[in-house]
């Protein structure tokens, strides 16, 4: 079998290679998504968003047991951060996923940032697309955990979950832009602790808000308590997930023509951007002055960015 | 380009033995070094160690053992190793070992053992030096 073969038959060994391929940007990396490409389409994106420690990885556990009891095949990518010192990292994810280890209808891939911000890392688009092409039906994608402004995952899954905990803050956090507008699900952890219901309601002002700029038949978020380490919770949670799924897909709506199209804007417009910037550096080492003789220039005021960028372009794009 | 390739190492307890301090300190020196560190935590078999290697793509295998059952598991891991195609990842030790055992180790294949009193940067620069990102997959059409 050539390699696209042994990926789409979901052979384990050539999906944990690309997929690493794909993070160290090989070249010939691109290849072979783009082979895999024509085998994308199939595979169902939950995206898990939240604060550091409020428990996405054991709600991944927990809602990844849940589709295999439905006899769904599962793919988690799950990113933690890398050291913007050393540029190593400790992924741990893993530790609240052990017993899927011996599952072959799960695979599980730890992913570092690697210095992208937004909650993911620059490669996870691509990987989902890889196990898209693998055959898995699910697949999770657990964000680095977040504070207020990494809004990528509403991107790149189908369905955003945002996990949050009781006593997260006071009402004011919940009426700010950014990460909690993004939300399609939003699950409240830890439920048995004190103020569960008081996030509830906080989260349920909040959607009554933003509900009222809304047209008739768009998504009203759903909230869930949830306690992941006991499994409480996990059915509703599974509930909601196929209910916007049925939402996005439900056959008099464009919305999953929308989404399709929002997610592939996102990610042509990544990979333009990536590619311009990677060719124009590799140029600026063969013509004049160096990206560190431009750096000088701009510290001594020889020049600025602004003028540096224009020639630059000017050069490239004549 | 591949010399780009940032070395992925999974550090991993096998068996029953919950003393993983050891563990994360070397997990910690490794991300320091500038590894990728996938750490499992405790209570692993061999045969979760070994699918979970596979599936993070790992080029190490670190293990960390204190119990005295390193005569079970690391010929075990070895074996999977083998049944599974991976043998090219590399597995190293650390721990509790008695003396006699290490050559024993060494012979089923474990590259290298690293006792009690051991300095972090010993360990890291020996990965450094013997270790070795693998090649990129590529079409083979």
């Amino acid at each position: 079998m050539d390699i696209i073969e042994l990926i789409v038959s979901g052979d384990v060994r050539t999906i944990a290679r690309i997929l690493r391929d794909i993070d160290d940007e090989i070249p010939s990396a691109r290849d072979i998504l783009r082979e895999l490409y024509p085998h994308t389409g199939n595979a169902f994106v939950v995206g898990f968003t939240g604060s550091p420690g409020v428990g996405k990885s054991a709600l991944v556990d927990q809602i990844a047991i849940k589709y295999r009891k439905e006899e769904k095949t599962v793919g988690i990518l799950a990113v933690d951060p890398t050291s913007p010192f050393s540029g190593g990292a400790i992924l741990g994810d893993r530790i609240r996923m052990q017993r899927h280890f011996l599952d072959p209808g799960v695979f599980i891939r730890s992913l570092a940032t690697r210095g992208h911000f937004g909650g993911l890392s620059k490669s996870t688009n691509d990987m989902v697309n890889v196990l898209d092409a693998a055959g898995k039906d699910v697949i999770l994608v657990e964000t680095v955990g977040v504070g207020q402004d990494e809004v990528e995952i509403a991107n790149s899954a189908h369905t955003t979950v945002l996990v949050t905990v009781p006593g997260m803050g006071d009402d004011i956090q919940a009426i700010k832009a950014g990460i909690m507008e993004i939300g399609n699900i939003f699950v409240v952890n830890k439920a048995d602790r004190e103020g569960s219901r008081k996030t509830v309601r906080e989260l349920m002002n909040l959607i009554e808000l933003s509900s009222r700029n809304r047209n008739n038949g768009d998504w009203d978020p759903q909230i869930v308590e949830t306690e992941a380490i006991k499994g409480r919770g996990i059915d509703q949670l599974y509930e909601a997930i196929e209910k916007h799924k049925n939402h996005l897909r439900s056959a008099h709506t464009d919305k999953w023509r929308e989404v399709l199209e929002k997610r592939a804007r996102i990610q042509l417009i990544g990979a333009i951007r990536d590619e311009a910037l990677k060719t124009i550096l590799e140029r600026i080492e063969g013509h004049g002055d160096s990206l560190d003789e431009m750096v000088q220039k701009v510290v001594d005021k020889e020049s600025d960015p602004y003028t540096m960028v224009q020639q630059i372009l000017d050069r490239e794009f004549k | 380009m591949e010399n780009a390739r940032k070395l992925r190492i999974l550090v991993a307890k096998p068996g029953l033995d919950g003393h993983d301090r050891g563990a994360r300190v070397v997990a910690r020196a490794f991300r320091d070094a500038g590894f990728e560190v996938i750490y499992t935590g405790c209570h692993q078999t061999p045969e979760q160690i070994v699918s979970a290697a596979i599936q993070e793509d790992v080029d190490l295998i670190g293990l960390s053992i204190l119990s005295g059952a390193h005569t079970y598991s690391f010929p075990r891991i070895m074996e999977l190793l083998r049944e599974n195609d991976a043998e090219d990842i590399a597995v190293i030790g650390g721990g509790i070992f008695p003396l006699e055992d290490i050559p024993r180790l060494k012979e089923i294949g474990i590259k290298e053992i690293f006792e009690p009193g051991a300095k972090l940067q010993d360990i890291t620069e020996w990965v450094s030096n013997s270790i070795r990102p693998r090649r990129a997959v590529v079409l083979n059409r």
